[in-house]
């Protein structure tokens, strides 16, 4: 059973509600039968640690002095599909690209909080991300196929793992699983960047589940396609939730709608005196209550339109 | 339709056409485009007078003994049937070999380094200021180098050796800032791409930047390399000599010649061209031997910026 | 919580997992380890020449300053290194002229190249001429030397004549004086309340401007009169002369002033010249008023690199600047002269060797020193101004 855990204690300790909004919330809590405080975890206190994919706790990502976003807290079941959606600038990306480790490659970034992946902590210092990245693969917002080979470009993967036998087997079962084989079987020598866009972002997906990653972390995967593109994906998607256990940022709500088990709404916060801008979740629990029954004003508004 | 009024206000197409019509020709603007143009024609113009004036002045040599000016040696007489440019050549491929060696290598290392590697600090701002700084550096400098490091510590005697380092050297920073010019334009989406799938950071310089960078980097170090066969200053001051070098019997590629006093190309030009007050012939023979090393040292020039040309074209 | 609804979702097992499998293998760690150790080794090579460079000058140069009489260094008669007289203001003169007359080649020649390419040129004829630009940078300096000495020389700079360098002068005397006073017009616009300081400057500036162009009048008559160093020391005169070399230097300058300059003129942004196009300026108006105060600063960071390499040259001055071994004072650019650098390279060629003779092989690191500060230095200042444009747009 999963039980949403309303932490009075953070939110009283926190500087970031005010007292009449702490107060306002209150009051809808005492209407609402549960109790659920915004910008705050759920926990899957009956599921072992090791079973949940990822468990992230007080998670605050900086760039420099600059706190893109600030303690968030969140568990990942396994084979599920999570959105994450927000207004830009929430920190969103952020906090996907936190979940391999691809911030390392902003000299600045850095990390507080924890983020536990089956028990682990991501960023304890024996880590190296290049193991976390071949067990959480990434597709990104615009197609990049290398300028390489279809096959090439499938086999990368496996091939920077070292693995020099069989590729062959695993560039036709990872372009099946990513529905493009029909397509390409016939000239996996020819360049991958001749492609539709469409193609190559299922190229994309092929590169990364090639790899035989757990974890698919997915960035507006859909935000540079057309629309016809875009529904192949999502089905996409939908197949392999069998397999993988999804994470994708989408600005766009009815995606998340369709196609995710569960939703995280990020929003921007902003500081009046030095108008910087900071991420937080705001809430984060199952899609179809998330859009038809939420339990934050700030997410109402934005689902409906009001905001964002 | 011509005469249909526009809009309530009396204006007709006629008017209007006559307004914004332009009046006669832009005197100032035309002769100011001009005149800027005539800045591009001279220094182009001085470019082709110069070309015809060494083809003119060497085009004896050129047309009746080009084989055996080739193969020739360096002479006393400039009417000698022997007098050719085999040494000046030998030598500028001995450097070419040094540059080759030792500056593309370590230069296309440093750049990597500089923009895969380096993270902000001290070290790496005190190395790309070595680097640009470097670069400014006047060629007749590194002569002085040159002649610190090998001449002086070798009593005296100059070598090819010497010559050569000291060439590779002076290219260095060149091959440095451009290879660090391409490796900067590999897009950082197929980094990331290759990142994200689990590559190491070599697997992705191997995989994706060298690949990626690998025209720009080859068109600098054309550059740089025509560069290096070109420069002068820098070995008079190392001490290649300028006049009469002895012909040998051995093979003048045989390794022993790393030990040996040299010349090369640009030497050869500057020793004949000194000569010439002496014996006038010679000044025919630098005007042939200048034909030769323009030719090389065009066609390595052209090649590389009709190659940039094209990968820019085709990247967009 | 049943609108979690996830409860009837069975957990399958999974993989486990510890920290020993996210952690990085030990000789994929030492391998990346090592190779960046091997790209950090080849960037330390330049910090290594540097400092090479540095040592071997001031080393060399030290010795020079400690032991020479200085006397023998300013006010005498030449520069004739083999009987130990080493008048430095003789090789400094022939570096200012040198490089103020390559200048008055490169600066108009590159930057108009730069303006035309940048602002008129259409894609296809820039496609072509840029290129052949590129192929006269690529020219060797002893191309440009031969070239100075076998065709500049006679047919350029002796035609010329001493009248024709009268032309020459005054057309420059009166293009400074017009640049002069449109400055000072400008500056006696202004409002009179500026501070006490900044009139200072002007002042101060006005005066070394006026001075200054009191001594381009003074120096363009005299080099137009009748040449005056003829006794002395004997030294080997050869064909060619400073001007013929100065021209020649100018040459190659050209195509590193359009590049820089034509950068600097590409980073302004289109808006501003869209902006004023919008407004109905003509092409010459938006190119002058608005595309070059915007590029400014890359247009003297231009200059002085020019001016850095031209100083810095020495096949061409060496060969055509009518000195061989040694040369007299001389403030004219009609005679034969020795820069710092062909100084140089006239050492290393006069005999066999350069090491031994007393002083002589330290006097080649002296002025490869004073010539490396100048140049550095000037790279400095370029850096600078080349930051300032980089940080406007």
């Amino acid at each position: 059973m999963v039980r949403l855990l309303p932490s009075k204690e953070r939110l009283s300790k926190g500087s970031r509600v005010s007292a009449e909004e702490l107060a306002a919330d209150v009051a809808v809590d005492a209407v609402a039968s549960e109790q659920t405080a915004p910008t705050d975890a759920i926990i899957d206190d009956d599921m072992p640690e090791s079973d949940l994919v990822f468990n992230v706790s007080d998670l605050s990502v900086y760039y420099g002095d600059f706190r893109a976003v600030r303690d968030v807290n969140m568990a990942i079941r396994p084979k599920e599909i999570t959105a994450l959606i927000g207004p830009s600038g929430c920190g969103k990306s952020t906090v996907l690209r936190s979940f391999n480790r691809m911030n390392d490659l902003i000299p600045t970034a850095r990390v507080e909080g924890t983020l536990l992946y089956r028990g682990v902590d991501l960023y304890d210092e024996r880590v190296d991300p290049v193991e976390v990245r071949r067990r959480i693969g990434m597709v990104f917002q615009k197609p990049n196929p290398f300028p390489k080979s279809i096959y090439d470009n499938v086999a990368y993967g496996p091939r920077v793992a070292g693995q020099k036998k069989g590729l062959d087997d695993v560039v036709e079962s990872s372009l099946k699983k990513a529905a493009l084989w029909d397509e390409v079987k016939d000239r996996l020598n020819e360049s991958a960047i001749g492609m539709s866009g469409g193609q190559q972002q299922r190229l994309s997906i092929a590169r990364a589940i090639a790899g035989d990653p757990e974890v698919l972390l997915m960035d507006e995967p859909c935000s540079a396609l057309d629309p016809i593109a875009t529904a192949r994906i999502e089905e996409l998607m939908a197949e392999l939730k069998d397999e993988y256990t999804i994470l994708i940022v989408t600005h766009n709500m009815q995606q998340a709608a369709r196609v995710s088990d569960r939703t995280a709404f990020y929003s921007v916060e902003v500081d009046e005196k030095s108008d910087r801008r900071t991420g937080i979740l705001v809430e984060y629990t199952n899609t179809e209550k998330l859009f038809s029954n939420p339990d934050d004003e700030r997410t109402e508004n934005y689902i409906t339109g009001r905001f964002g | 339709m011509a005469l249909g009024t526009i809009g309530g206000d009396g204006r007709t197409t006629a008017r209007v056409e006559q307004e914004i019509f332009s009046r006669g020709r832009d005197l100032k603007g035309s002769s100011f485009k001009t005149l800027m143009f005539s800045a591009l024609g001279v220094s182009i113009l001085v470019l082709v007078v110069l070309i015809v004036d060494v083809l003119v002045d060497g085009w004896p040599v050129l047309t009746t003994r080009l084989g055996g000016f080739i193969s020739g040696t360096l002479r006393s007489q400039s009417t000698d049937e022997l007098l050719g440019i085999s040494q000046g050549l030998a030598g500028s491929l001995w450097i070419a070999i040094f540059v080759i060696l030792l500056s593309f290598p370590i230069g296309i290392a440093s750049a990597i380094y500089l923009e895969e590697y380096a993270t902000q600090g001290r070290l790496t701002s005190a190395i790309d200021i070595a680097i640009r700084n470097l670069a400014g550096v006047p060629s007749v400098v590194y002569g002085l180098l040159g002649l610190f490091l090998f001449v002086t510590t070798n009593n005296g005697e100059s070598t090819l050796f010497a010559g050569g380092i000291t060439l590779a050297i002076l290219v260095l920073p060149i091959v440095v800032i451009t290879s660090a010019e391409a490796i900067r334009a590999v897009p950082s989406s197929l980094k990331q791409g290759a990142y994200g799938v689990g590559a190491t950071k070599w697997d992705v310089i191997r995989t994706q930047v060298l690949p990626f960078a690998a025209p720009g980097i080859f068109t600098g170090t054309l550059l740089s390399l025509s560069r290096a066969i070109g420069e002068a200053a820098p070995l008079i001051l190392v001490g290649a000599i300028t006049d009469r070098l002895a012909p040998r019997d051995r093979s003048i590629f045989s390794p022993e010649q790393l030990d040996d006093r040299f010349t090369a190309m640009p030497i050869v030009i500057v020793g004949w061209v000194q000569e010439a007050a002496r014996d006038v012939g010679f000044a025919a023979a630098a005007g042939a031997a200048i034909v030769v090393l323009l030719v090389v040292v065009i066609a390595m020039n052209s090649v590389a910026v009709m190659l940039r040309s094209y990968f820019e074209k085709k990247r967009g | 919580m049943a609108d979690i609804g996830i409860e009837s979702q069975p957990i399958l097992p999974l993989r486990g997992i510890s920290i020993e499998a996210l952690a990085s293998p030990a000789r994929r760690a030492r391998k990346e380890a090592a190779i960046r150790f091997i790209f950090l080794l080849a960037a330390l090579v330049s910090i290594a020449i540097s400092l090479l460079i540095v040592l071997s000058l001031v080393r060399e140069a030290s010795v020079f300053a400690f032991n020479i009489d200085w006397r023998q260094t300013w006010g005498q008669i030449g520069w004739f290194p083999r009987q130990g007289v080493y008048d430095m203001p003789t090789v400094l003169v022939s570096s200012l002229i040198v490089t103020g007359v390559a200048m008055l080649v490169a600066g108009p020649l590159g930057l108009g190249s730069a303006i035309y390419l940048s602002e008129y040129a259409s894609r296809r004829t820039r496609g072509i001429l840029k290129p052949v630009l590129e192929i006269l940078a690529g020219v060797p300096s002893v191309v440009l030397g031969f070239f100075a000495l076998f065709f500049l020389s006679p047919q350029v700079v002796e035609r010329l004549g001493r009248n024709g360098w009268l032309v020459i002068g005054a057309v420059l005397v009166i293009a400074y004086i017009a640049i002069v006073a449109s400055w000072m017009r400008k500056l006696i616009k202004r409002e009179i309340d500026t501070p006490l300081s900044t009139q200072l400057v002007r002042v101060a500036a006005l005066t070394f401007s006026v001075a200054f162009g009191l001594i381009l009048i003074w120096w363009v008559l005299r080099v137009a009169g009748p040449s005056d160093v003829d006794n002395g020391l004997p030294f080997v005169k050869r064909g060619g002369q400073l001007a013929a070399a100065a021209v020649g230097v100018g040459i190659l300058t050209i195509p590193l002033v359009a590049s820089v300059s034509e950068d600097a003129l590409a980073s302004v942004p289109q808006e501003l010249r869209q902006a004023s196009a919008g407004l109905g300026a003509r092409k010459i108006t938006t190119t002058i008023q608005v595309v070059l105060p915007a590029a400014v600063s890359g247009i003297v960071a231009a200059f002085i690199i020019g001016v850095s390499r031209a100083l810095g040259e020495t096949m061409v001055v060496f060969m055509a600047g009518g000195a061989a071994d040694a040369a007299r004072f001389t403030d004219s650019p009609f005679e034969g002269g020795l820069t710092m650098t062909a100084a140089m390279a006239s050492l290393a060629t006069g005999t066999d060797n350069v090491v031994g003779e007393g002083l002589t092989f330290q006097s080649l690191y002296f002025v490869g020193f004073v010539l490396f500060v100048l140049t550095l230095g000037l790279n400095i200042i370029a850096g600078r101004f080349v930051n300032r444009v980089r940080e406007k747009y």
